[in-house]
């Protein structure tokens, strides 16, 4: 359960280009099931999860997880959070280049203390359970875009994460790796999981899969649908 | 352990990393081992010779005492000895009989040295491997000298002193009592000084002042104080080596400051990701200190390696003049190899501290960037 | 002033770290002054910013300092063939006013970093950072301290002249000598002994309790803090003698030559980690009133604990080693 109450955003308070991101939003998101924020370019939805997943902190307002505030936490514990309870999945993937599937898709772990070998067991399983095993050794500069997409996928979930963010999962993504990232989706709200998603891509959350559309313009909630 | 697991990945990350651009890093570890080795070349060396120094004043005996006229030394009358042995204290008083030898043909100073028990004879001398290396033309091992009066004298070469005692005996012609004074024309009741040996060394100093009150000019010369003259000397020597130094050091602070300020957007992006998908400050900064150890280790090693058989191999041919300063004769003799700690300390405190202070600020600098800019990298 | 790498090093290291701490200092000042953990401010993401980078300084001037005080002794005792009558360290350090200080500082300041790293590490452990103002107080202290050290150090060097007599440690750690040293020095070995060895028995059974039931931790660090005086009274009265085998020669310094195979590092180093998580348990004690570390404080005290016990039973089976190992007896001298 995430809950916001009057959560604001300002970049550069206090100066002349000072700029609301956000505006007193209040927002409750249950367990389980996916949540599309759409809205247009600059409506905000990138802060939005990034407030969410305690990347930011908002200027005002309070976020509870699970009913515990983690609002005012220092980066220590903010961090701590974010590690323990998001997965994030960026726009443009942002694997690190030079480097293998499988190194990428440890990275997350590696500050967790977790024991190197148990680390390399689990992300040979995601890799393996997301179809790409075969390509564990190869450098990520060399896979398509529908792999890498899946290595990115892998990463979020190396840390076994109850909430996963997506920032425009499809945006260079084709109809049919769309489709297929729709099943991973889906697959992955079966398991129980929190998805949060960001994307203007009408594929997404016209999709079946969707529990919840939350529609943003200029940093304010304007309205709420649920499809089906 | 969690902590050990958890340094265990950050290492294992950075050394992929730092294997990833090596190329990149190559060239700063390079000039870090340079550095490294230069420094340490100083310190080996000087710490060589003043162990070598030391090891030879060992077995010297604990006085020298000369006699002086006017300012000036002059040969000690034999007759003294028996009025310094009988000093309560004294153990044994030794005249010395020794001197230079100017030699013509090849411009060089030469120690002579005469000794009351010389094994080979009257017409024979032991040398020094300086002394082959540098006489000019030896005929049918035998050396040519001019007497004082103007006669030639050869003497044969019976024997060379070893290497291993060059830094003493490099220009060394040792030869009777007799041949030094036939040679030099030093008078038969007279030796060039004593060397006094003393029961309990802590009363050198009462002893001294004795002698000079028996000996009219006597100037006695105490071997701790020979030990602190080359002890300063050489801390001196090297010292101002580093000074010199100093400045290279300096570029090569301001070089690893610019290597950790300006990172290229690429690794600045890394660092982003890594943030962004959980990594927190202290994990980059951890990230960044074994990084920092990899390159200072590897550097260190290698330069120390370097610099080891710069100088106890080759006897450090780069600046030995610098720190030797003597005479020419001495350039080949070889350094007892040995090293100890403090001297790795020192070198440590040199080279590796101000590499790590200076860049504490840069990687704290990437180490904050805010995890939320990786949502908007592309 | 005597040219030498090892004083070229140490006065270049000393102004580092000088300057590093003042410079940490600058900003805990601001951090004592805007620091407001409620507000998401700019300001306050900046301050949080810089704990990181103090912390990291001082981490490292915590590694400084130990190295640093290791090489100053041996610094010390290399250049004793430069003065008349000095033998080893303790010769070099008496030739003016401010050898002696500048190792009681060093040793201090060391002691001192070891603390606020566990103070840091106690405050860090829990989200309200509840010590922040008194741990970076604490820091501008030991800035000062370590300023006042740099200048000790560069006034020693200094003021050092090669030829200068000086008394080494035959005179000051002597017997009839009647100065704190020569005092420690005349302790009767046998009383030292047995006191020293019943103190880390008391000392470790005190650590046991603490470290089973979480009590008695103010005890503990107490008697960790009397332990470490004691130790430095039972190497200059018994434990150096033994490792030398010769019942008049007492200085603590001569231990750390070579020819005594450098036992005296460890010896310390064991030591100093038993006497500064020793008192790491009573600082935390002190502050964890603060109820946000009711969870958090004892259990590093607990760690801390173990980690001063060990130090301890190192130090004093260190000791040992020569009592057992060589023929060589103390007493009947
Ligand atoms: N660091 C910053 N400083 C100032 N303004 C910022 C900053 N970051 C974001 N903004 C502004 O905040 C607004 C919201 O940005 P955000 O990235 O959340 O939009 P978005 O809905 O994700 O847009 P898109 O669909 O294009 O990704 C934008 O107008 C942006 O310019
Ligand atoms: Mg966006």
């Amino acid at each position: 359960m995430i809950e916001l109450s009057q959560v604001s955003k300002v970049f550069n308070p206090g100066r002349h280009n000072a700029f609301t991101a956000l505006h007193g939003i209040d927002l409750s998101i249950k367990t389980g099931g996916v949540t599309v924020f759409k809205g247009p370019s600059g409506s905000g939805k990138t802060t939005l999860l990034s407030v969410i997943g305690c990347m930011a902190r908002p200027t005002t307002g309070r976020i509870f997880l699970d009913g515990t505030e983690i609002t005012g936490l220092p980066e220590r514990f903010a961090t701590l959070t974010r590690r323990q309870t998001f997965g994030f999945i960026f726009q443009n993937y942002n694997l690190i280049r030079g480097l293998t599937v499988l190194e990428n898709t440890m990275i997350p772990a590696y500050p967790t203390g977790r024991n190197y070998q148990e680390i390399r067991q689990r992300a040979l399983e995601l890799l393996e359970k997301l179809k790409i095993e075969s390509k564990v050794p190869m450098k990520v500069e060399h896979l398509s875009g529908g792999e890498q997409q899946r290595t990115a996928i892998a990463r979020a979930l190396i840390n076994d994460p109850a909430v996963v963010i997506a920032d425009e999962p499809t945006a260079h993504l084709d109809t049919e790796l769309s489709m297929e990232l729709l099943e991973i989706v889906n697959d992955l709200k079966n398991e129980g999981k929190t998805i949060l998603v960001a994307s203007h891509d009408p594929l997404i959350f016209e999709s079946t899969a969707v529990d919840r559309v939350v529609s943003l313009r200029d940093g304010k909630m304007i309205d709420q649908e649920t499809p089906r | 352990m969690k902590w050990l697991d958890r340094q265990r990945c950050l290492m294992d990350f950075t050394l992929s990393c730092v294997w990833r651009r090596k190329g990149k890093n190559l060239g700063f570890l390079l000039v870090y081992t340079l550095i490294i080795f230069v420094v340490c070349s100083v310190i080996f060396f000087s710490n060589a010779l003043r162990r070598q120094a030391d090891a030879v004043l060992h077995d010297a005996p604990e006085m020298i005492v000369q006699k002086m006229m006017a300012g000036r030394q002059e040969l000690m009358p034999l007759a003294h000895q028996e009025d310094i042995a009988s000093i309560r204290g004294v153990r044994s008083v030794e005249p010395r009989v020794w001197g230079y030898y100017f030699h013509p043909a090849t411009q060089t100073n030469y120690t002579l040295i005469g000794r009351k028990d010389f094994r080979h004879g009257d017409d024979a001398v032991e040398v020094g491997q300086g002394v082959l290396r540098t006489w000019g033309a030896v005929q049918e091992d035998k050396l040519y000298f001019r007497m004082v009066d103007g006669k030639a004298l050869d003497l044969k070469i019976a024997a060379t002193f070893s290497a291993a005692t060059d830094l003493v005996s490099a220009d060394l012609i040792m030869m009777s009592q007799a041949t030094f004074r036939r040679l030099t024309g030093m008078p038969d009741q007279f030796a060039t000084d004593f060397s006094v040996r003393v029961r309990n060394p802590q009363e050198c100093t009462t002893i001294a002042e004795k002698i000079t009150g028996i000996v009219p000019g006597a100037r006695p010369i105490l071997r701790e104080e020979i030990v602190r003259t080359y002890s300063a000397l050489f801390n001196w020597r090297s010292g101002y080596m580093i000074v010199i130094l100093s400045a290279a050091i300096l570029a090569f602070c301001i070089s690893a400051w610019d290597k950790a300020t300006g990172l290229s957007a690429e690794e600045k992006a890394e660092i982003g990701i890594l943030k962004g998908v959980g990594w927190g400050t202290s994990d980059i900064l951890g990230m960044k200190f074994w990084e920092g150890m990899t390159v200072s280790l590897a550097a260190f090693f290698a330069g120390v390696i370097g610099a080891y058989i710069h100088v106890f191999f080759f006897s450090a041919p780069f600046f030995e003049h610098a720190l030797k300063g003597w005479s020419i004769l001495y350039p080949s003799f070889r350094l007892r190899p040995e090293v100890n700690l403090f001297e790795l300390a020192v070198l440590f405190f040199l080279t590796v501290v101000p590499y790590t202070f200076i860049t504490i600020i840069p990687i704290w600098r990437v180490s904050v960037t805010d995890p939320d800019l990786v949502m908007r990298q592309g | 002033m005597i040219l030498s790498p090892a004083i070229i090093a140490l006065e270049a290291g000393a102004v580092l770290a000088a300057g590093y701490a003042a410079y940490a200092s600058a900003m805990a000042m601001q951090i004592i002054q805007g620091w407001d953990i409620a507000s998401g401010s700019e300001q306050q993401l900046l301050l949080e910013k810089k704990t990181y980078l103090i912390s990291t300084i001082f981490a490292w001037l915590m590694a400084y300092q130990i190295i640093s005080l290791f090489l100053f002794s041996y610094t010390a005792e290399n250049l004793h063939d430069l003065f008349v009558g000095a033998m080893c360290a303790a010769g070099s350090l008496n030739v003016n006013d401010y050898g002696y200080p500048t190792l009681v500082l060093k040793a201090f300041n060391c002691l001192l970093c070891g603390i606020w790293l566990i103070v840091n590490r106690t405050d860090n452990s829990v989200a309200d950072y509840p010590l922040i103002k008194p741990k970076y107080k604490l820091l501008i202290g030991i800035a000062v301290l370590l300023l006042i050290e740099a200048i000790f150090q560069t006034t020693y060097f200094v003021q050092m002249k090669a030829d200068v007599i000086t008394s080494c440690c035959g005179m000051l750690f002597s017997e009839t000598e009647e100065t704190v040293a020569g005092g420690l020095a005349a302790l009767p070995s046998y009383p030292t002994k047995v006191i020293f060895y019943l103190s880390v028995l008391i000392t470790l059974r005190v650590g046991i309790h603490h470290y089973r039931t979480g009590r008695a931790a103010l005890v503990y660090s107490l008697s960790a803090a009397w332990l470490l005086i004691l130790s430095i009274a039972a190497v200059i009265s018994f434990i150096a003698p033994h490792f030398y085998e010769l019942p008049g020669h007492h200085c603590p310094f001569c231990i750390l030559q070579r020819e005594y195979h450098y036992i005296g590092y460890p010896l310390y180093l064991a030591l100093f980690t038993g006497g500064i998580a020793g008192l790491g348990v009573g600082v935390i004690d002190r502050f964890k009133g603060s109820p946000s570390l009711h969870a958090a404080g004892p259990l590093l005290q607990k760690h801390l604990c173990l980690l001063s016990m060990i130090g301890y039973m190192l130090f004093a089976v260190i000791s040992v080693y020569p009592m057992i190992f060589s023929d060589f007896r103390l007493e009947g001298y």
